[in-house]
Formats: C-alpha cells, structure tokens, sequence
C-alpha cells in the first residue's frame, strides 16, 4: 500500500504540512514506515490556480492509494476521488504520527472537501 | 479618443470624474463602465438600457468515446481545467481560460467548446450619451474577458470615457490596454498615495500618458502633490472636500449636475488631456448644456 504524507520536510520526523496543494512535500511511504518516495511540490506552491488539482494528478499519476494530509478543498478533493484515493484528513504533528494513527486505524477519512476552496 | 479613468484606491471619485466627463461631452461622448464586478456608473447617468447579451467564454466538452487517453489536454493547459486522472478526463470549467488550446491540439477531435456564462453587457443612452456597461455573473471571478467584450463597442469617432474597476490587477489592466489617456483619481490621504504609486508603476509598461486628479483635496497632506511633481506627472485637477458635491453624490447626481461650476472645468480638463494624449487632430470640445 503505498501512503502519501504532506510533509514540510523530507524525513519521518518531519512536520505534516496541513496543506494539501500547496504543501511543501510528498512522502509516499509504506505502512511500516519505508520511505518509497520524496516529492518536492515547489512547482505546485507558486502555480497561480489549481495547486490542488496538480498535486491531485501527481499523486494519481503516483499510484498512491491513501492520502494523510490536514485540509482538502473541493478541486482537489474531485480529483482524489476520481483517482480512487482515500483522503485521511485533520491530521496533525510529524509524518510519523500520522502514519501511527493511520496504522491503527484512527484517521478519519473524508467523504467530502474539509474547506472551501483557496483555502 | 479612450480615456481610461482609473485609480488605485477604491472610492476616491472615479466614478465621479467618469461620468461627469462623459455628461459634458454630450452626443460627442460615450461611456464605457468596466468596472464589471460593481457598475455604478449608470446610478448617476441613469441611462435607459435596450440591449442585452449574455457574454459567454468556451470551456471544453470532452467525448470519452473519442478520447484515446493521450494526456494532451491536460498537459497544455496551464490552468488545470482539464486534466487525465487515471482512465478518465476531468473538466472543471471555472477554472478555463477559454484559450481554445485544449480543442485545438486533441489529436482525436473528442474536445467540443461548450460555454460559461461570465456576465451580460446592456447597452442604450443616457440622454444624448451613449452607454455601455457589463455586469459579472454573481460568482463568476474572472472578470478581463467581460472587461474586453465591453471595450469592443469602443466608437473611434466619438470621444469615449471608460470607468475602470479599482485596483492594479489584470481587471485594470485589461481596461486601461489601448487607451489614448489615463486619469488615476486619488486622494491626499495616506491609503491613496500608497495605491497611486502601485497603480502608477502597474500602468506605466503601458507607455500610455497619464494624469492625476485629486479629490477631497484639502484635507490631508501635501504629500501626493510632492509625488506627482517627483515623477513628472501632471496634476490635472483638484477638487475640494465640498458639502454640496457630497450631497448631490448622496442624491445619485453627477457632479457637473450638483455644483455646475464644474461644467466648464471639466471642458477645460478634456482640451487639456487632448493635447497631453497628443491627439491634435480631435476638435477642440465644446460645452453642452
């Protein structure tokens, strides 16, 4: 299963970036904690619109299954879901944390976009 | 001859210089409002509107039994309206530009252009003025291709006044693009120096001759006027805080109707800008009453 963390650094200890289209980075890690991939998002931070459908399509494209990030608004949320994957939201503290509480099932899944949109 | 009336400050008098403006030019005059997202221009000029077109931007329509899953439409827009997420396209129509890109470069032909209502435009006169004004569709947020739609019923032959939005955004911009003249109205407060100098450096890539006019002018500092002497531009008008313009403002009367002294300073005002805009081959402009 391969889990998708925004991230505001590229390790385990770093912090969940609470953004989603404009975070720092990607973690695409495994459940038990093995990094796969870092996926520095700079382009996405400075597009003028459509952060959110952008890194939606990255991580499509990624193959990601579960995202754990903090908000999703409604672009990016339509383009997850088109994508099939399953959005974790409201997480707070490091990847590593995040990660814990996905692995014991704690992490509330959104069935719709947490905030507006431009967030 | 276009003369753009803009500012960077929101309520300092455009509107105010714009119709009044447009008043003493008479049937010679015509008045464009392109500030689309809050026309007020004809609560002064009380025009009576008899056209009405709804103005429409493309947006693409996909045919999935054509698409072949090439990524090409999403790879060219820069807006990410379009996109492939996996085995399917994604449209969202808000966020296109109407470049047409997307229907042109699909190697399959499965992209059609469907349409995204952006606002009306209403047309008529305000007496012997002609007026144009376009309003925003409530939501939309793109406002420069309903601003562009409004500057094509721009008549060479008359002399038009086009009252921009505020600001120094694309909105300005897209309005102020091909004027003879801008007149950036401010006022001497600190708020208003500090957009002047950010609509003055916006508008100058322009290399279009500008002027200002100041309003409320005697409170304040002295400061704008030290500004404009700074950066050579031309100080075309002042206009005092006055009770009787602010009342007749209040009532929804043009100025040049409130305080008609102001009828012939307003003359002299666009004679002056003719030759400031290097338009000599215009008649000199006459009062109407």
């Amino acid at each position: 299963m391969r889990i998708a963390v925004t991230a505001m650094g590229k390790d385990l200890d770093a912090d969940l970036d609470p953004r989603f289209g404009r975070a720092l980075y990607f973690l695409i890690v495994e459940p038990n904690g093995s990094i796969e991939e870092v996926i520095d998002n700079s382009t996405n931070i400075n597009a003028m619109q459509g952060a959110g459908i952008q890194a939606g399509k990255v991580l499509a494209d990624k193959k990601v299954d579960v995202l754990l990030t903090g908000h999703c608004g409604p672009n990016a949320f339509k383009t997850l879901n088109a994508a099939g994957i399953k959005v974790g939201v409201e997480l707070r503290g490091t990847v590593r944390e995040a990660l814990e509480s996905f692995n014991r099932t704690e992490v509330k899944f959104a069935s719709s976009p947490n905030v507006e949109g431009h967030w | 001859m276009v003369i753009a009336v803009a500012s960077g400050k929101g309520g300092t008098g455009k509107t105010t210089v714009a119709t009044s403006l447009a008043s003493v030019l008479g049937p010679a005059g015509q008045l464009l409002d392109c500030d689309v997202e809050e026309p007020n221009c004809h609560i002064f000029m009380n025009p009576e509107l008899h056209t009405s077109v709804t103005v429409n931007l493309p947006v693409p329509v996909v045919d999935m039994s054509r698409c072949s899953r090439c990524g090409t439409c999403g790879d060219v827009c820069r807006f990410s309206a379009i996109l492939l997420i996996g085995d399917e396209v994604m449209t969202f129509p808000e966020m296109c530009h109407g470049c047409g890109g997307c229907t042109l470069l699909c190697p399959e032909d499965a992209i059609t252009e469907g349409v995204r209502a952006l606002g009306v435009l209403e047309s008529g006169f305000a007496g012997p003025v002609e007026f144009v004004h376009g309003r925003l569709r409530v939501g939309e947020a793109m406002s420069p291709p309903l601003i562009k739609e409004v500057k094509k019923r721009i008549k060479p032959e008359k002399t038009t006044i086009i009252d921009a939005p505020p600001g120094a955004s694309c909105p300005v911009i897209a309005t102020v693009k091909g004027a003879d003249f801008i007149i950036l109205v401010t006022e001497p407060t600190p708020f208003g120096l500090h957009d002047l100098r950010i609509a003055v450096e916006a508008v100058s890539a322009l290399g279009v001759p500008m002027g200002v006019i100041l309003n409320r002018a005697d409170i304040g500092t002295r400061d704008v006027q030290h500004y404009c002497d700074e950066q050579g531009l031309p100080l075309l008008m002042e206009i005092p805080h006055d009770r009787t313009i602010a009342e007749g403002y209040a009532r929804g009367e043009l100025l040049v109707h409130a305080a008609p002294r102001y009828r012939e300073r307003f003359v002299d005002l666009l004679n002056g800008i003719r030759d400031l805009a290097f338009q000599p081959n215009d008649r000199p402009i006459e009062a109407t009453s």
